[in-house]
């Protein structure tokens, strides 16, 4: 949490802002709307505000990473091309008011007493918290409504990697959206009511929640802790790195195809932990193994996180040092990702680890390669990747008339 | 059934009761002034009102809270019962309230702070715009009357078939008889659930007796029987004397089930419910977990959804001509998916739910989705 002497706006004061529209919107739709506004509401995104949904990249991605995450990954059921291009419109509008901490449609309350209320009610009264929706196509997408040659080809099939033990229920997937946000019920909130609308259009395949995130992509901030109790990905780019951003995550218009500029590729991977073991080994292996200390997470041989790694000093098989670019010829990923744990697993352990989420530019210069890399990483022993999808993700909505896939989907892009 | 009892007896009546004669909705749209349009100021002390006398049918209230509390404003009823009602109306903010109401007296309340009686204006619908409702609604729930009794009609000589094959002690022929006595029943089951006496005696499954009811003594109906047919493997005098019970309490539903309070939103709303039980009861394989008969009450719940639906279909189209499309689409599509499970589109020889995998099963289930959400709507587009 972000300190800030400012009060954070409720959703319900939110309901003010956005221009008279939205306002006459919220009106119809909340009953009560308290027109006031917080003191300051042109602070940068402190805990609990609105992240802007507009804009040439999707939210998201680059967005300072938030603390709660509800992934889901849907399959399309309609064959009808424009019924499916009708729900990215109305999943764009629900969002649109989601992320600005409305509730949608006309609400949860205050409607027709005989139907159901548009909204389902759970994030009323709770901050926008700076909840991000990012929607991404998956491979199989290509396959339906005569879209094969608008597959891009850095959407490949992602190889089988040594170790997978993939879960075809808990992988692929026609289309994703990654809800995140501080507050876990605003995400759960979110994911729900795009299911929702989505009945009959789309079903939901797997899904995932992550309740701690692992990555910062801040500079300033600490790097979280995973469930091992590291750091890792110290070096993730940042938000602000818009030369790095540039290189590594977003699609070039020289890239091709031309729908994807300004977007990129998300690789999630559910890894599970087998922490239960990890926790029964001794500090010096535990440190050996992702080739920095626990304490500070320096790399080895260094005092502070940040420090330049010397790859040289670590194992051959140390976690940092089979990841670092410099062993992937500088391959680099945004990281993103997040802890789980979906209780047990029915033999006494928990059923926990890391939703590994990434974003790069292409991921044959990324997540495949590091991976590949990652073949003889001695962290091996204590994880395994049960369920694995990749996502194009398409540029942001530009502002008011867009919509989510429009680039793909419209004959003149 | 349901699982949970204390729940479902109030439902469908409560929803006829509170829609038989008054509608009372919000609308967000622009009002254009007229006779039915009042303006209410609320204020702090004051509850002041355009009009006092104004035409019955639609009215709409124009309220503006001028004072510095939260403020609600109701529409009453002499005896104090609510025709309709605004709350949470902010300070400085506007509101519109719709009702439909009949020639009468009635009072307006505002309630600054949202606390107490309010303070109140008498005032006078007056005229013959009496509410009156589309009279092809009134001819739905005359057939949808007529098809309930039908199928309690035609249930009873099925269910004393079962009854006589379990007082014969034969074990076969009343497996076989079972699942074909349910089916008239779970068609229709809403309107039975409504008496709320007749399901936990003829339906109840063991989970769902009340705490203190004894399985050995409470328990009674046709999934008791289902648990001997099917686990025990055994027809004792104790079942023997179940089976009459069962066509006894049958013959009660049958001879109410005429009067149950039907209107068209408590038929759209039992539509959407039958699609409820499916959904929680029948996908789940938790309703005939020892006969695994499940997708022959499926097939008869999305039967009667279907009815509720064919009768209200002329009103809804010209409410919500998409809805009605999208409906069409689903219940097609999900008798489409049901006939996979049956050797002929008549028979209701369905597949053993016990033999149908987990992606199968998922299939469903999404399909009963993709038709429960529009359905849910359904009742919204036929009082519109």
């Amino acid at each position: 949490m972000t300190d800030t002497n400012s009060p954070s706006p409720s959703r319900r004061s939110l309901l003010g802002w956005g221009g008279a529209g939205l306002a006459l919107g919220a009106a119809a739709a909340g009953g009560a709307v308290a027109m006031a506004r917080t003191e300051d509401d042109t602070a940068p995104a402190a805990a609990g505000s609105a992240i802007a949904f507009h804009g040439p990249h999707q939210a998201g991605i680059a967005t300072p990473v938030q603390d709660r995450l509800h992934f889901a990954a849907f399959d399309v059921t309609t064959d009808d091309r424009e019924v499916f291009v009708q729900l990215l419109k109305d999943w764009t509008e629900a969002a649109r008011r989601m992320t600005a901490g409305h509730p949608v449609g006309e609400g949860a309350y205050g409607g027709l007493a005989e139907a159901p209320p548009d909204d389902t009610g759970e994030a009323l009264g709770l901050k926008p918290s700076r909840l991000t929706l990012t929607i991404g196509f998956g491979p199989s997408l290509f396959e339906k409504f005569d879209l094969a040659d608008r597959r891009p080809e850095a959407l490949v099939d992602l190889p089988k990697f040594a170790g997978d033990n993939l879960d075809k229920n808990r992988s692929g997937g026609d289309l994703c959206i990654q809800a995140c946000a501080d507050d876990p019920q605003v995400a759960v909130h979110a994911v729900r009511n795009l299911a929702r609308i989505g009945f009959g259009k789309v079903v939901i395949k797997w899904s995932q929640l992550g309740f701690g995130k692992t990555s910062s992509t801040t500079p300033e901030a600490q790097t979280p802790r995973n469930l091992m109790g590291f750091k890792d990905g110290t070096r993730n780019i940042a938000g602000t790195e818009t030369d790095r951003l540039e290189k590594f995550v977003w699609v070039d218009g020289k890239d091709g195809p031309s729908w994807m500029e300004g977007g990129s590729y998300l690789v999630a991977r559910r890894i599970r932990m087998h922490i239960e073991t990890w926790d029964r080994t001794s500090l010096q292996e535990q440190e050996d193994i992702f080739g920095r200390d626990k304490g500070e997470g320096a790399p080895v041989g260094k005092a502070k996180e940040r420090d330049e790694p010397f790859l040289k000093a670590m194992k051959p098989d140390a976690h940092v040092r089979l990841a670092h670019p410099d062993s992937n010829h500088g391959a680099t990923i945004l990281r993103r990702g997040y802890s789980f744990t979906d209780g047990t697993d029915g033999l006494g352990r928990l059923d926990a680890g890391l939703f590994f989420l990434a974003f790069q530019r292409d991921v044959r210069k990324g997540f495949i390669p590091i991976q590949r890399s990652l073949a003889t990483d001695a962290l091996n022993e204590y994880i395994q990747h049960v369920g694995s999808a990749l996502f194009a993700v398409p540029p942001g909505v530009r502002d008011k008339d867009d919509w989510w896939g429009r680039t793909l989907f419209s004959k003149e892009a | 059934m349901r699982p949970v009892r204390s729940l479902h007896a109030a439902s469908a009546i409560a929803v006829a009761a509170a829609l038989a004669a008054i509608t009372g909705c919000t609308e967000k749209s622009d009002a254009q002034d007229g006779d039915h349009v009042i303006n209410v100021t609320a204020t702090d002390d004051k509850c002041q009102v355009s009009k006092k006398e104004f035409p019955a049918g639609h009215v709409e209230l124009a309220v503006e809270n001028k004072g510095s509390k939260v403020t609600e404003v109701y529409v009453l009823f002499p005896d104090d019962r609510v025709v309709t009602e605004r709350e949470n109306i902010g300070p400085g903010t506007k509101q519109r309230v719709t009702a439909e109401v009949k020639a009468g007296d009635y009072q307006i309340a505002c309630k600054p702070g949202m606390k107490g009686d309010g303070i109140r204006q008498a005032v006078k619908a007056t005229g013959g715009k009496a509410v009156q409702r589309d009279p092809r609604l009134d001819k739905a729930v005359a057939a949808y009357r007529a098809y309930v009794q039908a199928q309690a009609d035609e249930t009873l000589p099925k269910a004393e078939a079962f009854a006589k094959a379990v007082q014969d002690g034969d074990l076969e022929a009343a497996k076989k008889a079972y699942a074909p006595s349910r089916i008239g029943w779970e068609r229709t089951e809403p309107v039975a659930e409504s008496f709320g006496d007749i399901d936990p005696k003829v339906d109840v499954r063991e989970d769902g007796l009340e705490d203190g009811q004894d399985p050995a003594t409470d328990w009674t109906g046709w999934h008791r029987l289902e648990k001997a047919l099917w686990q025990d493997k055994k027809i004792g005098t104790r079942e023997k004397d179940l089976a009459g019970l069962l066509i006894k309490d049958l013959k009660d539903w049958q001879n109410r089930v005429g009067k149950a309070e039907i209107t068209p939103t408590s038929m759209a709303n039992g539509a959407k419910e039958l699609l409820d039980e499916v959904a929680t009861g029948k996908v789940t394989g938790e309703e005939e977990r020892y006969s695994h008969t499940d997708l022959v009450d499926f097939k008869a719940n999305v039967e009667g959804a279907q009815k509720s639906y064919d009768l209200l279909k002329p009103v809804a189209k010209e409410n919500d001509a998409a809805l009605v499309t999208e409906l069409d689409e689903q219940f097609a599509a999900l008798d489409k998916l049901l006939d996979q499970y049956r050797p002929t589109p008549t028979s209701y020889d369905f597949t053993s739910y016990d033999k149908v995998g987990k992606a199968d099963r998922k299939e469903l289930s999404d399909a009963v989705n993709a038709l429960a959400e529009p359905l849910s709507k359904l009742a919204a587009a036929v009082v519109k």
